[in-house]
């Protein structure tokens, strides 16, 4: 064999050792979830069962957990979408020297670790007397989350054909008229896609959380604290659910996104 | 500012700027502000704030800089991120290669999906399939044992655990900016390497590499900044000899009580990823523009 083939052939290895790299770590912890077994496991297999769906099921402080995280992940996406978008058309207005220091600034969040995020939010927010909980995960996590909202909708801004605003302004719309029937639609593939962005972005936080949550118990937290004190299947039946949601979610969007651009290619 | 009120009139440009000054002044700065008082200030209680005893000095500091224990921590949790910024490149360089310049359409479309797929799910689930994996009586030790490679189970949990659970978490943040940079490299340069008698390690070395030098930085700088940032690692696939940076800082909040210490420490870990972004960024000529993609 030419010592081409074997190196070919090594890569291949390589790229399928890879693959089970990503996923086998998944796999073992969504299969672990039917395993009889008290402690989440794939071997020795004890047997099969529906029973830590189940458990999952009935567990109220799980339940609680989602609420938490349903709420603040819908009042993250309502403070975010308008802060962003504005951010994003703030900064497209400003000139060159301008933009560049203002985008500097606003995307400064994002190269800060989260954990640093929560606790000055914490710290700001002591002096007014707010204590952790929901009010100031949402103030917390909107912080950072915005600068995703105004990256997505600054990308769309950027193809974006002025002449149509001008065309509008000459048949007599006015000022905000034009904004709310042509800029704001043009914006919804870009408003859509981080509003998803940032429910997922909320929902999966944790680092920031955990300092702002004071008495709650989101999602992130409830399932690492059973990791440290009491992990059973049941939490595998729920991160089996919660990857089935996100994946179905994801290929859902992606599949919507693709027709869009089928529809109307030109855009 | 002249033009966002000439675009949208004042009702509309004025709700924008409001938003973004509240966001900014409120949510940005003054936090940071606050962080960098508190920082500054002796742990008192709320008597004595305020008082003669109560002033700014850089004793919260120098107590990191004094204390064996959490210096070493720190110093172990910026070299432990290098690694995994190390590992996690070697990792994803020739995925990455693979991926920008010899994947047909098909596999790239098959190849940005499998990589995609894992990073939708939260990052502690990710991090909970690594405590899963790594169990001492887990999957990981029966098979290695099944194959005979150990007699005795490992007990992974600890620092290789860690560095496991933080390369898997941060592949794609990694693959996909030196993906970006690779696939604008041209064929023919590569053809030419060859024509020209280049080995495949000297054409990466003296071509690929130079040509994706920024997007390497990009990936490296950021898998740093989330390594040393990191909080669900440590915590769950650590051992008490193991601790991160993090912990340390979420014990002087939650657990010694003490804020402003606690304050400063989070403000040193600031300081260290912004410099080590900036000069980064810097050195390789990366834009910050580019680096937000």
């Amino acid at each position: 064999m030419r010592p081409d083939r074997i190196f070919r052939g090594l890569f291949v290895l390589y790229l399928l050792a890879f693959v089970l790299y990503l996923f086998a770590p998944l796999l073992i912890m969504g299969v672990a979830a039917f395993n009889t077994s008290r402690f989440p496991t794939v071997i020795p297999w004890q047997g099969t069962t529906l029973d830590w769906f189940s458990a999952m099921w009935a567990d109220a402080a799980m339940w609680q957990a989602l609420w938490t995280s349903a709420i603040v992940a819908v009042l993250v996406v309502l403070v975010a979408l308008p802060v962003g978008t504005a951010a994003a058309l703030v900064l497209t207005t400003l000139h060159a020297r301008a933009r560049s220091f203002a985008y500097a600034v606003m995307v400064s969040p994002l190269l800060t670790p989260g954990v640093v995020i929560g606790i000055s939010t914490l710290i700001l927010w002591r002096q007014a007397g707010v204590g952790g909980g929901i009010a100031l995960i949402v103030v917390a996590q909107t912080t950072f989350i915005i600068c995703y909202v105004m990256l997505m909708v600054m990308a769309r801004l950027q193809r974006f054909d002025r002449t149509q605003e001008e065309a509008a302004l000459g048949l007599g719309a006015s000022k905000l008229m034009v904004f709310r029937r042509i800029l704001l639609p043009f914006l919804r593939p870009a408003l859509l896609a981080s509003g998803g962005l940032a429910i997922l972005q909320s929902v999966e936080n944790y680092n920031t959380t955990l300092f702002v949550r004071g008495f709650e118990t989101p999602l992130t937290v409830f399932i690492a604290t059973k990791v440290r004190t009491g992990l059973t299947p049941a939490v595998n039946a729920l991160a089996l659910v919660i990857i089935a949601a996100t994946v179905i979610g994801a290929v859902a969007y992606e599949v919507a996104r693709r027709r869009q651009v089928t529809r109307q290619p030109r855009s | 500012m002249r033009d966002l009120y000439a675009r949208f009139g004042g009702g509309l440009a004025t709700i924008f700027l409001t938003l973004v000054l509240i966001w900014l002044a409120a949510m940005v700065l003054a936090p940071n502000l606050m962080m960098i008082d508190y920082a500054l200030r002796p742990n008192l209680p709320p008597l004595q704030q305020g008082g003669p005893q109560d002033v700014r000095s850089l004793d919260n500091f120098l107590y990191l800089a004094n204390e064996g224990v959490h210096r070493a921590i720190f110093l172990k949790t910026i070299w432990a991120s290098a690694l995994v910024a190390a590992l996690t490149l070697v990792v994803c360089y020739p995925v990455a290669f693979w991926m920008a310049q010899r994947a047909t359409p098909g596999q790239l479309s098959i190849a940005l999906m499998l990589v995609i797929i894992p990073f939708f799910i939260n990052e502690v689930l990710r991090t909970l399939a690594w405590f899963i994996l790594l169990a001492y009586r887990g999957p990981l030790n029966a098979v290695l044992q099944g194959i005979g490679l150990i007699d005795a189970p490992v007990r992974w949990q600890g620092n290789g655990g860690v560095l496991a659970g933080m390369v898997y978490a941060y592949i794609l943040f990694m693959l996909l900016p030196i993906y970006n940079a690779i696939e604008s490299l041209d064929k023919s340069q590569l053809e030419a390497a060859r024509d020209l008698g280049a080995g495949t390690i000297r054409t990466h070395r003296r071509v690929v590499i130079p040509h994706a030098k920024a997007g390497i930085a990009t990936g490296c700088v950021f898998t740093f900044m989330l390594a040393a940032g990191s909080y669900v690692a440590p915590a769950l696939l650590g051992s008490p000899g193991s601790r991160w940076f993090t912990e340390i800082i979420y014990n002087w909040f939650f657990e010694g009580g003490d804020w402003n210490r606690g304050a400063a420490y989070a403000l040193t870990l600031l300081v260290l990823c912004l410099a080590v972004v900036l000069v980064t960024l810097r050195v390789f000529r990366v834009n910050l523009t580019d680096v937000a993609k």
